[in-house]
């Protein structure tokens, strides 16, 4: 070899860094469905991305156009199928709204709502933080995470005999009175978790490799967070206390103690993904106090309105309520001919809203980051493509 | 800069006089009405007067029988203790254009993506206005009255009857 190749083989004057476009996805276990994350990197580093979606459209408003009021309850337990007693209370809600405060829902069955809605929030929860253990290494919690999480599908098994798609809250009331071996169960249940909150919490929040994973990544500014319309534990993550639950106290929501926990920037910055992981944590015992206020006071009573009977005609009108999801706020937007079939239905889901800021939060961050910072966001992709 | 819908659209009308062609505060759903061509200016003003720092919500519908299509825009305040408005905008079918105000909240970019991909409603200045829901290649806007489910997708044939 002559000593001039030799000088070309380690001369790297010639070589050069190029910027490379990454294709996360639709099918990679980190996303948590079917996102597609496109991403132009340079070396390690993220300088943008852009989330694709819509790979599990099928036009969910569309359907609700074809069929009626009643079948639409059903479509909706497919938006945030984790989440689907929320779903369901969301759309009954807009539809109730439409009769006006003649319509009255029974005290029990505003009870049971609210029971559903928090054991499923609880539910929602674990998987979120479960799967988001996983997804920057730790295996274990997400095993502790499902186990508690079956006991809470259990419970809707026998409530409504569904563990995901509940079809549970109808217009005027719920399907299926629950009875006292049901409430001595959730009774168990909230006697049994409480304890269990404080064993997860230590296992992942004092964990050193997760904090470092967590802490000071995705940090997600206020101003950002409400410009991209972010809601639910993403937002309140970023500090901010506003949960409709006490805002705008739907349901019966205002009889209830309970506090809104926000982040607080704990381990790293206010706002990051830590923040939001640790909103969710404290959220569950937040659930678990009211489910254990509602058992406790609980009446009997009717389970349904009778002013809604037979085939549900909603009257002539619009309304747009909106709930506190796990996720975040899911509003509907209804439209009502006083057919049985509803003119339009239109969806805003949480998720939608979470994951349109992922470009604005990840500009910077490392591509092992951006797992993190997806896995933060709780999104669900069955609500963001409806 | 808190207030109560009554003077919120006090102020509203103070600013815009009859640029706000229609008032229904009875319904449900309070709302108030004006042209597309004064909408990026009332967005301005609703945000930076009003502290409205929230597009919760865009709905677009199909009034069908002649009617147009209407985008509803649900505007609130991050603060939820304080009310919002919804704003209604009426375009005609055959030329459904309406200002976007992605540079005003954010988050109208996908919203207004959304509406463009299933309604059919142009939105004037977005900066990518492509679909975002249906696949690029899709053909009409599902959400419109006139719709018509097309027999096959790239060979699949639709069974749905």
């Amino acid at each position: 070899m002559s000593s001039d190749s030799a000088t070309t083989a380690v001369n790297a004057g010639d070589l050069r860094t190029e910027e490379m476009l990454l294709n996360m996805g639709p099918q990679h276990p980190a996303t948590h469905g079917v996102l597609r994350v496109m991403v132009r990197t340079d070396g390690e580093v993220v300088l943008d991305c852009e989330p694709h979606v819509g790979y599990l459209h099928r036009c969910f408003e569309k359907h609700c156009e074809s069929v009626t009021t009643l079948q639409s309850v059903l479509y909706t337990d497919r938006l945030d199928y984790l989440t689907a007693m929320g779903n369901n209370w969301g759309f009954c809600m807009a539809v109730e709204k439409l009769w006006g405060p003649e319509l009255v829902i029974p005290e029990r069955a505003e009870y049971i709502r609210v029971i559903c809605q928090e054991l499923n929030r609880i539910a929602s929860h674990l998987l979120a933080i479960g799967t988001y253990g996983m997804d920057v290494g730790a295996i274990t919690p997400f095993l502790y995470c499902f186990r508690e999480r079956e006991k809470i599908l259990t419970i809707f098994e026998h409530i409504c005999g569904q563990r995901l798609n509940y079809n549970y809250i109808r217009p005027g009331g719920v399907a299926y009175d629950i009875d006292d071996a049901m409430l001595g169960m959730i009774r168990d249940f909230c006697a049994y978790f409480g304890p269990k909150v404080d064993e997860y919490d230590d296992l992942l929040s004092t964990n050193d490799i997760f904090v470092h994973r967590t802490a000071h990544v995705g940090v997600l500014p206020v101003k950002t967070a409400i410009d991209y319309g972010c809601t639910g534990p993403v937002l309140r993550g970023s500090g901010v206390a506003r949960d409709l639950r006490k805002d705008q106290p739907y349901g019966i929501y205002e009889r209830f103690q309970f506090n809104v926990p926000v982040g607080t920037g704990e381990r790293g910055t206010l706002g990051d993904c830590f923040d939001r992981y640790m909103v969710r944590v404290r959220e569950m015992r937040e659930s678990l106090r009211i489910v254990e206020q509602a058992v406790k006071g609980i009446p009997g009573g009717e389970i349904r309105s009778t002013k809604i009977k037979g085939k549900i005609r909603p009257p002539k009108g619009e309304a747009y309520t909106r709930i506190e999801n796990s996720r975040g706020e899911l509003g509907f937007y209804v439209v009502s001919e006083g057919k049985e079939v509803l003119y339009r239905v239109k969806c805003r889901a949480p998720s939608f809203h979470n994951i349109s800021v992922l470009p604005a939060i990840s500009r910077g961050a490392m591509v092992a980051d951006l797992i993190a910072i997806i896995g933060s966001m709780d999104i669900v992709l069955g609500e963001v493509d409806r | 800069m808190a207030m109560d819908r009554t003077t919120l659209v006090a102020e509203v009308e103070k600013a815009f006089g009859a640029r706000i062609t229609e008032k229904d505060l009875a319904g449900f759903e309070p709302f108030l009405r004006c042209e597309p061509a004064t909408w990026p200016e009332l967005a301005r003003f609703l945000k930076e007067r009003c502290g409205l720092d929230m597009l919760c919500c865009l709905t677009g519908v199909d009034r069908g029988k002649g009617q147009g299509l209407e985008a509803i825009y649900n505007v609130e305040a991050c603060d939820a203790k304080r009310c919002g408005i919804s704003i209604r905008i009426r375009v005609p079918l055959d030329n459904p254009v309406i200002p976007s105000v992605e540079k005003v909240w954010q988050t109208a970019d996908w919203h207004e993506r959304e509406c463009w991909d299933l309604v059919g409603i142009r939105f004037e200045g977005h900066h990518n206005l492509v679909r975002i829901l249906c696949a690029e290649d899709w053909e009409g806007h599902p959400l419109r009255k006139d719709y018509k489910s097309p027999d096959r997708y790239h060979g699949i044939k639709n069974n749905v009857v």
